[in-house]
This record gives C-alpha cells, sequence and structure tokens, in this order.
C-alpha cells in the first residue's frame, strides 16, 4: 500500500526537508517502520520501547490512532497519515 | 531574572527564546526558563510589585516580557471571601477568585496578553489560535486593541455567544465543521505553514506562563499568604499546572512560606481524561470523544494532561469530575452564594467543590480558593428552564395574587 506521511516541520530536518513522504505498509507500525528505514534519525525522535514517545501524536485521515487501533491500525492505499506534536493547545 | 531559554520539561535541553514549542530531540513540550534567582531580596522585589500597575504587569519581574507592546490590561481581578458558599458546605474559609472580571471575561487575557506581546517583540504581524471560545474572544480582542491580524479557528458548534463576542472584533473568524482537538489538530499543522504567531501553539511556552499570574494575585489578595488547597478546572491542564508554577517561584524566592497548596482538578464527567487516568493511577491520558455543557473544557486530548495527574498527586489533591446535572447545579449555587454568574467552567469547579466537601476530603479549617475563569452571560443556555418567572397583568391586583400563590406554594 502506498501511504503518504505529513511530516511535521520540527521533524523535516531529519527527512532531508521533505513535508510529505511517499512510504509503503498495511498498517500504521508498518508505515512508520518504512519511514524508519528510509530515514533513520526519525526512529529516535517520535519511536520509544517499540511504541511512540508520549507527545507524538499520530493521524489516519485525520483521526487520532489512539480512537482507532494504534499501531495495528490498517492504511490502504492513497490514505495520509500525520504525525504532529501532541503539546498544542488549551 | 530575565527569561534565558525555553526549555525542555522532559530531557532539559535549551533553545532560543524564539516561536517554538516542541523539543527537536524528545518532542517534549517547551517552557520558559528563567535566570537564577540566587541573592535577589525579596522584599525589593515585593516593592516593585506593589509599585506596578493594577494588572498582570506587576509581575513583570516573573514574566517572559514587559508587555509594553499596547494597552488592554488584564488581571488584579477580585478574590471574594465566599462566607455563604463557605456554611453551605460546612467549610470555615472559602475565596473564589472571579477571574471573569477580565476584559473579555475570562483567564484567557491572561495568557494573550503574554503571547501576543511576546509575538511584538518577535516582529509577527499575524495572530492565531485554535479555541474553545474564551480564547478566541480574547485573541480578537487583544489583536485588535494591538492593531495585528488575526485568524481565529473554533469548532462551528459554539455557543453562540462566544461567537458573537469574537466576530465583534473584527477578526477572520474560521468555524471548523468538528470538535475543539480536530480544531487543534488542524491549526497545529497550519502553524507549520504559515509565519504566524498561534498563541496556543507556536507561542505557548510564553502563553501559559500568563497563568502564573493568578497564583501571584491570589498569594498577594491573602496578605502574602498561601491558601491550603485550589480548586480549578481542567481542559488542557495549562492553568492547573502554571498555578502551581506561580507559587513554587515565590516560595522559592521567599516570597512566601510554606508548601505548595493541595490542587484539586475539575473536569466535566463528558469530558474526563483527566479525572479518568487519575482514578486508574495512570500516568498518561488515553484521549476522549467530548460530549459536554462545558464546552470550554471540551479538550479530549490534553497537552498537559500528564503534568496535572503529577500535581494532583504530588500536593495530596485529587482531579474529579462532575454531571451537565451537577455542573448547573454549580452554576446556580455560586449564583446565588456569592452573586457571581459563571459559565459552565465555573460550574465545573464549583460542583467539584461541593462534591470534595460533601464527601469530607476538606478539613473544615482549611483556607480553599476556588478558581471561577469565565462569565455566565457566555453561556446563557444553561440558565434556561433552571427557575420560572411569575407573569401577571399591570395591576396591583395581578401581583399580590401571583404573591399569594407563591407562599402557598413555598
Amino acid at each position: 500500500m502506498a501511504v503518504s506521511v505529513k511530516i511535521p516541520t520540527q521533524l523535516r530536518p531529519a527527512t532531508g526537508g521533505e513535508a510529505v513522504v511517499e512510504v509503503d505498509g498495511s498498517s500504521v507500525g508498518e508505515v512508520l517502520d518504512s519511514l524508519y528505514e528510509r530515514y533513520g534519525e526519525l526512529r529516535s525522535r517520535i519511536a520509544e520501547d517499540g511504541g511512540l514517545r508520549r507527545f507524538v501524536n499520530v493521524y489516519v485521515g485525520g483521526e487520532d490512532i489512539r480512537f482507532l487501533s494504534g499501531l495495528q491500525t490498517p492504511v490502504n492505499d492513497g490514505d495520509e497519515v500525520t504525525i504532529l506534536p501532541a503539546v498544542a493547545g488549551g | 531574572m530575565p527569561p534565558e531559554s525555553l526549555r525542555c520539561k522532559e530531557c532539559k535541553t535549551d533553545y532560543p527564546l524564539d516561536a517554538r514549542y516542541v523539543c527537536e530531540r524528545c518532542f517534549g513540550p517547551l517552557e520558559v526558563a528563567y535566570g537564577s534567582r540566587e541573592g535577589i531580596d525579596p522584599a525589593t522585589i515585593k516593592r516593585r510589585i506593589q509599585a506596578g500597575p493594577h494588572s498582570i504587569w506587576r509581575y513583570a519581574d516573573f514574566l517572559p516580557t514587559s508587555g509594553q507592546g499596547y494597552a488592554l490590561p488584564a488581571g488584579w481581578t477580585p478574590l471574594i471571601k465566599a462566607d455563604r458558599l463557605a456554611r453551605e458546605l460546612g467549610l470555615d474559609e472559602v475565596w473564589v477568585k472571579n477571574d471573569a472580571a477580565n476584559p473579555t471575561h475570562s483567564f484567557k487575557d491572561r495568557v494573550v496578553s503574554i503571547a501576543i506581546a511576546r509575538a511584538q517583540e518577535l516582529g509577527f504581524t499575524t495572530i492565531a489560535c485554535a479555541s474553545t471560545g474564551n480564547l478566541a474572544n480574547a485573541v480578537a480582542a487583544h489583536a485588535a486593541a494591538a492593531g495585528l491580524d488575526s485568524y481565529v479557528f473554533i469548532p462551528a458548534d459554539l455557543e453562540e455567544q462566544k461567537i458573537l463576542a469574537t466576530g465583534v472584533y473584527g477578526t477572520n473568524l474560521v468555524c471548523v465543521n468538528g470538535n475543539y482537538d480536530d480544531v487543534n489538530r488542524l491549526c497545529t499543522e497550519l502553524s507549520g505553514e504559515h509565519d504566524w504567531a498561534f498563541v496556543n501553539i507556536n507561542m505557548r511556552p510564553y502563553y501559559a506562563e500568563g497563568s502564573k499570574t493568578l497564583a501571584f494575585e491570589i498569594a498577594e489578595q491573602l496578605s502574602w499568604e498561601l491558601p491550603d488547597r485550589i480548586v480549578a478546572p481542567i481542559a488542557s491542564g495549562s492553568l492547573f499546572t502554571k498555578i502551581a508554577r506561580g507559587f513554587g517561584e515565590w516560595i522559592e524566592l521567599g516570597l512566601l512560606s510554606g508548601e505548595l497548596p493541595r490542587f484539586n482538578g475539575a473536569q466535566a464527567a463528558g469530558c474526563s481524561p483527566v479525572a479518568q487516568a487519575f482514578a486508574a493511577g495512570r500516568d498518561f491520558c488515553q484521549p476522549v470523544k467530548p460530549e459536554t455543557i462545558a464546552k470550554s473544557l471540551a479538550i479530549g486530548n490534553p497537552a498537559d494532561g500528564p503534568y496535572a495527574l503529577e500535581l494532583a498527586r504530588r500536593t495530596g489533591g485529587s482531579i474529579d469530575s462532575v454531571t451537565d446535572d451537577e455542573i448547573r447545579e454549580g452554576i446556580r449555587l455560586l449564583a446565588r452564594t456569592t452573586g457571581i454568574f459563571t459559565e459552565t467552567a465555573g460550574g465545573v469547579t464549583t460542583a467539584v467543590l461541593r462534591k470534595l466537601a460533601e464527601r469530607g476530603e476538606i478539613d473544615r479549617s482549611e483556607r480553599v480558593v476556588a478558581v471561577i475563569t469565565g462569565e455566565g452571560l457566555k453561556t446563557l443556555e444553561c440558565a434556561r428552564g433552571t427557575f420560572e418567572a411569575w407573569e401577571i397583568e399591570p395591576t396591583a391586583t395581578s401581583f399580590e395574587q401571583a404573591l399569594a400563590k407563591s407562599v402557598v406554594a413555598a
């Protein structure tokens, strides 16, 4: 499945400035793994103990994956995955 | 004690004092760090505060900007001794900090003042925010006072009063078909693409510091003493934790003696991710889909949730939630015992205070401060149907008949 991942500005130094990256995967976890394979530095920034750091939010089609199936959330061809900092708002 | 850096609350990495809010190493939140206060004479600081203006700017020594940019002064709101409320709750000393008495009638004037003053120093000409309503009012008004453009993003289903009281200032009002968490996600994305000062996103470290002034005022109004307990609402958890930071800074400096008060957080049952985490003994919040009349607290994904949990536990407090009916009763309780008409968030706070008192968690002799963050006229719908008016003909007879009927009914 080809999925586009939107990269927040804070992580773009780790993707060579790319704001949207196309990667393959059938779940959010696989998508992130493909992303880490391509940009090794991203893993240390947002991943922790096989999951995500607590101040990282991930969305599929605008929905927080914690309302879906977390990293097991399935993704389909053309879906949009968004990574964002969690510390905004209020 | 000038601000020194933005420091990550998690990994302590320092960053320059510009428009940023996230640690690039660990994604943790950034907070303003100040220079050492060692060797500073508290008496000198106290005199400087007392000679200052009757607004948040009297506490400029503890803020990341001196706020000289424009005039719409916030803060210095009344702290009222609520004896009739205390009696009804079986307590001796209850105070109400009425932050509805701000320029746009909520505590948001404090935080927005700091964010916009700093944004001006950094050269921004456009201000923006993601809001549950009160922030929308404040950003639109303060941007107008400062002569800056503004974009205010709100959930489309907000109370009409809050929408009208935002649009009137001439802002670009953007109603988003979604809840607050959707609005916040959208604005977080937009903040990376537009060179705007989003007060609660890229300006958030400065903005959040504004809530410390609530603690400073409460302490000063209590004749430089600490309360024993604070009851305050939790939406993102920023206000709750920053009130503690304010007290902490003054204790450290020697302006106050004693320990931090107990911190009791108040949430609506229909949006209580922090109260649920507290009850379950978790140190993180599971996000929820909000369903409550307390729209100003309807944040299902609270940014400072982990820190609010830590504060409540560390000080021996708690985080409780109340139902929509209890919120309406809370609004009525505060109104009929103090003459203060608060919005739903204040109903949440008052209802939680009542719950704590009824549970016997508050010692009778404690000095309790309830932080009332907003104005009842903004959520008028919640007062509808909670009382009956008499309808009479314009004659004395008609009035006397109605009066007799009401006496019988009573």
